[in-house]
């Protein structure tokens, strides 16, 4: 790019670990997040996608939004933010949170990493400094950095990853629980391992800073050459994520300061999400509203569905009758043919009076540009799709 | 165990006004005041041994209704119902004077068009009236429970005739110049009529947003008087309904615990560490005060605090009080009672405000002046008197800041005009006392030191005021209430904020 570019400003920034993934990236299957430019895939996803179930496969996490709070009051300012309570979060590990609007719909969710008493570091899907900082406003010392660009971090999924850093030198990486954070010394700086991920299976995330990310990604790749390992992309991490239960903004919800219709949006509860709101916590953002909701009940709620055949319900509304002639109950937000489960799953946005009753989707799909409908009987999951126990083992099983 | 039914912050008339409500009602009310006296921005101080008055200097719409229920007249607050005469002092002596009514120093077309324009107003103004003693319901989806305020408000306005209602839905939004510039020709008169569309509110006559309702707002049939009488009579009314008052008590914290469904306030911290324990608190403290100074935030939710830590709330007026050796003498003016203003023209309003926009204080500042020892012979020794005048515009924060070189260039300034108007001015005075916004926020606990303790504008009036969630009295924190100048209607001393929220207290 020369720099007389008009468009320099415009253009994608290129993730730290670029120079590689580019080169493997064969189909130039290229998309955007918050400004990188970013795989949708590399090769095939469904490929990508047997990677991750089943060897080993790298995400690039780079675009993903990265802030340090730091302070005296860091803690205090981020317990009355989010609805779980994070004075109980130890020290080197990290949970998982929501934080809502003063009126408890959900602005987003994200990873809080306890890094010091006086320091944490919150990841999300999209940026939301102006949200931090309206949440720090009134605290004496508390400073929120944007650190984005200043970590490089990738994904590290699938069941033989643990084996890979251990072959990779990272001496008792496989002590790590889930949720746990380590460091090891790397090219005189610090490793940052979190036995965290988005893809329900054993995996991990490495934090490292953007001059050693090539570094990284070399050992990585070099050790985890007899592993099966391979960068996957947005399509696949879908995927995985959909077989946990996981859920993905503009699928299963939309960030409330971003929706412009009263209730468009969705609750903590709504989107099954309840265990993560401690009422034990005198006071959060949005706790009035919440415990009204949780008095009231949600008017939906988000329910796995396994559902009979093999056409995925994309889009499909859903209904409490076969023929489909009574109100609609609900709609779906995700669906796939689950090839690790063998079965039609789907994640839905389902009327929560009518969860007792049947449940039908109508289902359209395509057969060489012919169009067909069909209705297929849908049964509520409790567990998620996917949950292998090596997700949960310390020391997880070796391969 | 609470010790108190309501604990009242702040002994202002507003919440004087609020605690002989509930005190009436039956509630053991407490009312706790920094100050060594009640009365808050319209308490007579001592400025100079022997000289006193208060930073508000009259009293023009007082609620005739909060008056006689708490019997002010009994204890002394002798409320007029005529309007205090507005004076609009001229160049060589040629005043125009005004009185709600009539008008005299204008050629007879002014004068004609005055009566019309006064009576119309008078109309607009009356048809509001009872709404500055209502609870502005929420506009939020599905809270359609007290649309009965909106479809009243539209009653009375289609109540005034096809031709008023017209005219009112379009001067309501007028800046004031254009309001005045289609009635009259005398740039003095103009500029006399815009005076209460703007007087402590960051506005001059071209500004939009919103001057005619400020107007309406004082032009409402009230009672006029003198301050102090006014907070003497709500002091005695106050007590004698069982309020218990204690002055010179610094609330440090609003007491806020875990309750049932959440966090409740439940009392308040002094600043000596005491605890005191009531079934409410009601703050008459402005709202960027009793939120983010005594709820604090960390007990409020993220969106709610942010919207009160945006309010507008920068004083735009400064106050002299003199301690003077004799009557002054105006230039042609053998009566000195009512309002006098130096504002000649509407440009002249206009570029004192442009100075103070960039942060500089005008070279020509613009002025109410009020002999207050006229009206009340106690506030000066024999022979003596005090005039109290608000200057207008002077910035909160001026570039550089305050410090003792630009208050003595401001004082200059404001004597020199003055003296343009009273010659001998300078020679009478004993005393002299300049408070900028930064110091009546200081000493009288008022941020900004905002005359309506938040702007007094269209996104901070009515169900915005000071900011949804908390316009109906209530606040997002259960226990926790609002009394003051904040809430609807405003500011001025109407009393009407204190009464509202009592009523909703007891509703
Ligand atoms: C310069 C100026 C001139 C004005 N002139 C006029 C005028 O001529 N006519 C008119 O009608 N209006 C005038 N006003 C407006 C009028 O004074 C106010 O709108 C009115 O006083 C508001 O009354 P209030 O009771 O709501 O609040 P205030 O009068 O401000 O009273 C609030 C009280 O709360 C107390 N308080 C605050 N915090 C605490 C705490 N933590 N603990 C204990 N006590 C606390 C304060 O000490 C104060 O006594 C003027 C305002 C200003 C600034």
């Amino acid at each position: 790019m020369s720099t007389n570019d008009p468009y320099a400003g415009e253009r994608l920034k290129l993730s730290p670990f670029y120079p590689r993934a580019s080169v493997l990236n064969i189909r130039e299957a290229w998309s955007a997040w918050n400004g990188y430019k970013f795989a949708e895939y590399y090769y095939d996803a469904e490929y990508e996608y047997f990677c991750v179930r089943n060897q080993c496969a790298t995400y690039d996490i780079c675009p993903m939004q990265k802030y340090l709070v730091k302070g005296r009051d860091a803690e205090a300012m981020l317990n009355r933010m989010v609805t779980r309570d994070i004075t109980k979060l130890k020290l080197n590990r990290v949970t998982y949170v929501v934080w809502c609007t003063d009126e408890g719909r959900l602005v987003d969710d994200g990873t809080i990493f306890k890094l010091a008493s006086d320091e944490f570091m919150l990841t999300c899907g999209s940026s939301c400094i102006a949200w931090l900082r309206m949440s720090t406003y009134g605290f004496d010392e508390v400073n929120v950095f944007d650190v984005t660009d200043d970590i490089a971090a990738l994904s590290f999924q699938g069941p033989t990853s643990c084996a890979v850093l251990k072959e990779m030198g990272l001496e008792g990486i496989e002590q790590a629980k889930p949720f746990d954070i380590l460091r090891f010394p790397f090219h005189g700086d610090t490793l940052m391992v979190s036995r965290t991920g988005f893809t329900g299976d054993l995996g991990y995330e490495l934090w490292i800073s953007p001059g050693l990310a090539l570094e990284l990604w070399d050992e990585l790749y070099s050790a985890g050459e007899d592993y099966g390992i391979q960068p996957f992309g947005e399509a696949a991490t879908n995927m995985a994520r959909l077989e946990a239960g996981f859920i993905m903004p503009d699928m299963e919800f939309n960030e409330a300061l971003k929706t412009v219709h009263f209730e468009h949006d969705q609750t903590p509860f709504e989107l099954n999400l309840g265990w993560l709101v401690d009422f034990s916590k005198p006071h959060f953002n949005g706790r009035r509203a919440l415990l009204e909701e949780k008095k009231r009940g949600p008017k939906y709620t988000l329910t796995r569905l396994d559902i009979e055949g093999n056409k995925p319900a994309e889009g499909s509304y859903l209904y409490g009758d076969r023929n489909c002639k009574k109100k609609e109950i609900g709609y779906v937000t995700s669906a796939m043919w689950s090839p690790a489960v063998k079965a039609n799953i789907a994640l839905a946005m389902i009327r929560t009076d009518c969860l007792q009753g049947e449940i039908w989707a109508e289902i359209y799909y395509e057969k060489e540009l012919r169009h067909y409908q069909k209705v297929a009987r849908c049964t509520v999951k409790d567990k998620p799709f996917w949950s292998p126990p090596r997700a949960r083992a310390t020391p997880p099983p070796d391969y | 165990m609470s010790d108190y039914d309501s604990i009242i912050i702040g002994a202002g008339h507003n919440g004087l006004v609020c605690a002989a409500y509930l005190a009436r009602a039956g509630q053991k009310v407490l009312l706790l005041e920094s100050a060594e006296a009640p009365g808050g921005l319209a308490a007579n101080r001592e400025f100079h041994p022997g000289f006193k008055t208060s930073v508000a200097h009259v009293v023009n719409h007082f609620s005739d209704r909060i008056a006689s229920d708490l019997k002010l007249a009994r204890y002394g607050f002798e409320g007029s119902s005529n309007v205090t005469l507005v004076t609009g002092l001229g160049r060589e002596g040629r005043h125009v004077t005004v009185d709600g009514h009539s008008v005299t120093g204008v050629e007879q077309g002014d004068a004609e068009a005055y009566r019309r324009f006064a009576a119309q107003m008078r109309r607009f103004a009356d048809a509001l009236k009872p709404f500055w003693l209502k609870t502005i319901p929420r506009a939020a989806p599905g809270k359609w429970s007290d649309m009965s305020t909106f479809a009243r408000i539209g009653l009375k306005l289609r109540l005034l005739g096809k031709d008023d209602m017209r005219e009112f839905m379009r001067v309501a939004a007028l800046p004031a110049r254009d309001l005045v510039d289609e009635n009259f020709d005398s740039e003095l008169l103009k500029a006399v009529l815009c005076w209460d569309g703007l007087i402590g509110s960051k506005m001059a006559p071209r500004s939009p947003n919103n001057a005619v309702l400020p107007m309406l707002y004082r032009t409402a049939q009230g009672q006029s008087g003198t301050p102090g009488s006014l907070i003497e009579a709500l002091q005695a009314s106050a007590r004698a309904a069982g309020v218990e008052i204690r002055t010179g008590t610094t609330v440090d914290r609003i007491l806020v615990n875990p309750g049932q469904d959440g966090l409740v306030a439940e009392g308040v911290i002094l600043a000596g560490g005491e605890h005191i324990h009531a079934s409410r608190v009601v703050s008459s403290a402005d709202p960027k005060t009793t939120f983010i100074g005594l709820a604090g935030i960390d007990n409020l939710e993220i969106q709610f605090t942010n919207r009160i830590r945006r309010l507008r709330c920068d004083g735009f007026v400064a106050k002299l009080h003199l301690a003077l050796n004799g009557l002054p003498e105006f230039t042609g003016l053998d009566r000195l009672n009512g309002r006098l203003l130096i504002a000649p023209t509407m440009n002249d309003i206009e570029f004192a405000f442009d100075h103070a926009k960039y942060g500089e204080y005008p070279p020509e500042p613009v002025m109410e002046i009020v002999i207050p020892s006229l009206q009340d012979a106690s506030l000066a020794p024999q022979e003596k008197h005090v005039l109290s005048a608000h200057v207008m515009y002077v910035p909160y924060r001026p570039k550089g800041g305050w410090n003792k070189q630009a208050k003595a260039a401001l004082y200059e300034r404001i004597i020199e005009r003055l003296s343009g108007y009273a010659p001998g001015i300078r020679d009478q005075i004993i005393h002299a006392e300049l408070l900028t916004p930064a110091e009546l926020e200081r000493d009288y606990r008022v941020s900004g030191g905002h005359w309506h303790h938040a702007e007094f504008a269209l996104d901070q009036m009515l169900m915005m005021r000071p900011t949804y969630e908390a316009a109906q009295y209530s606040t997002p924190l259960p226990g926790l209430y609002l009394c003051g100048a904040g809430c609807h209607p405003g500011g001025d001393l109407t009393g009407a904020p204190g009464h509202n929220a009592a009523r909703e207290i007891l509703r």
